[in-house]
């Protein structure tokens, strides 16, 4: 119920803001302010608008075009992995834990969550341990399943770096589509599924075609997730790879290729204004992803109400 | 559902399934806690094996404590991690309850623009959040960490909490209206005890990706003194990467408090992330 309405009610602004002043100053301005720099250029000194053209620069120009555009496929290939195997991996994990009175099913899950709340150093480390030919754990592995000849330094090629450590940020991610796609399972109703089960739809059936159209709306959200978390990593990488994200540049992403641009790394001196310009790229990447999802997915999945 | 349908057969291989992708998460980090306690040899011979009496070795955990300042970046993490949640859920469910509580003009505004940064990671105005701390000198301060972390974990405490202060039942709030309690005095008084367990939902989220954070920590504070314990480990690592023991050991004392924590809070976190659904 609302207050009778008095002359002014200072305490409404005085809750707001303390919330309002910092999540302005840190977070909103910031972001304005970056995407307004990436307009303007050091010309002579001064710093000049100069309309697009650092975007000119970054699509076009040999200096910056490659790497920009080798960071930006490589991004989608790194959330290409990340949809399909973190997800169905997710979904199948979870599948298997809504399993009514399945015994042990908290001790799988909390154990299964575990490396998401790992920091990125950690995994990142200790998977280049694993991997790594020297310590000869991986190989060990293969040679029991009579895969040794197999075994390469994944991590230290071209070809196979980016997927590596795709595979290795899917380990530790895959307990959040677990989770949030378990509780959409286990907030399916008891009567649908009943209601499947006296129409003789059971097991493999059932899930297909009960129980997966009813947690799509998870499945969507789970993938906008995925989307913004993989087109804002960096930590994962840098710990990996290092900032040149090697070799030779294989694992490159806009986050890593944010990083060196602007704050600089060895010989390459930070660029602020080239920088913004990236970073209003990832950001206008991201929010038209996150638009696609509200207007055109989120609307469109049908919901059920219960 | 209380019927359980499912052949022994089936339930055999979904037990299968489950344990296997179990070993496989717990793998890694098993074997790394196993390994810092051996001596070099075992670490290589024998690295799948248990430390036993002839090859236990402390070495690398005293390499680590006598070389890095681990506790001093544990310290850090701390205060950062604390100080941010605290800011961010007070701010938060102040505004929270502004948004949920009042009907003013401006509302359903005020909450899109605060809800903007759930989907909009702050790290793409790192730029000129860069600058901007230059230009306040608080660049190497753990204030500077405080003053992101506090924005980042904003919007979706305000969110979430807002969700919960509308179940706050309207008779409560008016009652304490007519026994003459100031607004502020039923926020803080009679709102929040009542929120308490949706506030350390918020903390347990937003503490996570504050703790486990490199990027912030590797722009706006690399010095020494305020060198947080993931950027500290990192470089430590970064440099003694032939020092098995040394690396092995700084990776489980990284390991070690995230991991009792979990231990601790495990429930509190995968009830808020399910929301009620798992019984």
């Amino acid at each position: 119920m609302q207050v009778p309405a008095r002359p002014r009610r200072w305490h409404i602004l005085v809750f707001l803001l303390p919330a309002v002043i910092v999540y302005s100053a840190v977070m909103i301005l910031p972001l304005i302010e970056t995407l307004r720099l990436s307009l303007f250029n050091t010309v002579d000194g001064q710093s000049t608008f100069v309309g697009l053209s650092n975007f000119q620069v970054l699509f076009g120009d040999e200096r910056w075009a490659a790497d920009f555009w080798r960071a930006l496929k490589n991004n989608f290939i790194f959330f290409a992995i990340h949809m399909l195997v973190q997800n169905p991996l997710g979904i199948a994990l979870a599948a298997m834990l809504s399993i009514p009175k399945l015994r042990l099913a908290t001790f799988y899950r909390t154990a299964i969550f575990m490396p998401t709340i790992l920091s990125f150093v950690i995994v990142g480390f200790i998977w280049k341990l694993i991997l790594s030919p020297i310590w000869g754990i991986t190989p060990f592995f293969m040679d029991l399943v009579g895969l040794k000849s197999l075994f390469g330094p994944w991590l230290g090629k071209p070809g196979s770096a980016l997927i590596t450590v795709s595979l290795i940020s899917v380990w530790q991610n895959v307990g959040i589509p677990m989770m949030l796609i378990y509780a959409a399972l286990l907030n399916i109703p008891d009567e649908v599924i009943e209601a499947a089960e006296c129409d003789g739809i059971t097991g493999w059936s059932q899930f297909w075609k009960i129980k997966l159209p009813l947690v799509l709306p998870a499945i969507g959200m789970v993938s906008i997730l995925t989307f913004v978390g993989n087109f804002n990593a960096f930590d994962l990488i840098y710990t990996v790879q290092g900032a040149l994200a090697g070799p030779d540049g294989a694992t490159d992403i806009l986050g890593t290729l944010l990083y060196r641009t602007f704050f600089g790394f060895q010989l390459q001196l930070g660029d602020r204004s080239m920088g913004a310009t990236i970073a209003t790229v990832m950001f206008l990447i991201i929010l038209a992803g996150v638009s696609l999802y509200l207007f055109g997915i989120q609307r469109r999945v049908r919901r059920y109400q219960f | 559902m209380s019927k359980a349908r499912i052949s022994p057969l089936r339930s055999g291989f979904v037990h299968l399934a489950l344990a296997g992708y179990t070993v496989v998460a717990l793998f890694p980090v098993v074997l790394t806690i196993m390994n810092s306690l051996k001596d070099k040899n075992a670490i290589f011979r024998t690295p799948l094996a248990l430390p036993t009496v002839e090859t236990f070795s402390l070495i690398g955990y005293t390499t680590v404590l006598k070389q890095g300042d681990f506790i001093g970046y544990f310290q850090n993490s701390l205060i950062v991690t604390v100080v941010s949640i605290f800011f961010a859920l007070l701010f938060g469910a102040m505004a929270a309850f502004a948004l949920s509580e009042y009907r003013f003009r401006g509302n359903t505004l005020m909450g899109l623009y605060l809800a903007i940064g759930i989907m909009i990671p702050i790290r793409l105005g790192t730029v000129a959040i860069l600058q901007g701390m230059v230009a306040a000198g608080l660049v190497n301060t753990l204030t500077a960490l405080i003053l992101v972390y506090t924005a980042q974990g904003l919007p979706l405490a305000i969110f979430i909490l807002s969700e919960f202060m509308r179940t706050v039942s309207d008779d409560l709030k008016n009652a304490g209206r007519i026994d003459g309690l100031s607004e502020y005095a039923i926020f803080f008084r009679l709102v929040l005890p009542l929120v308490r367990p949706a506030m350390a939902t918020v903390a347990v989220f937003t503490m996570i990706p504050i703790w486990n954070d490199l990027w912030f920590p590797l722009i706006l504070a690399p010095g020494e003194a305020t060198k947080t314990v993931t950027l500290g480990s990192q470089v430590f690592i970064g440099q003694f990467v032939t020092n098995w023991n040394a690396v092995l050991a700084a990776l489980s004392l990284a390991i070690f408090p995230v991991l009792i924590l979990y231990v601790i809070f495990s429930r509190q976190l995968i009830r808020g992330i399910t929301a009620g659904a798992v019984k």
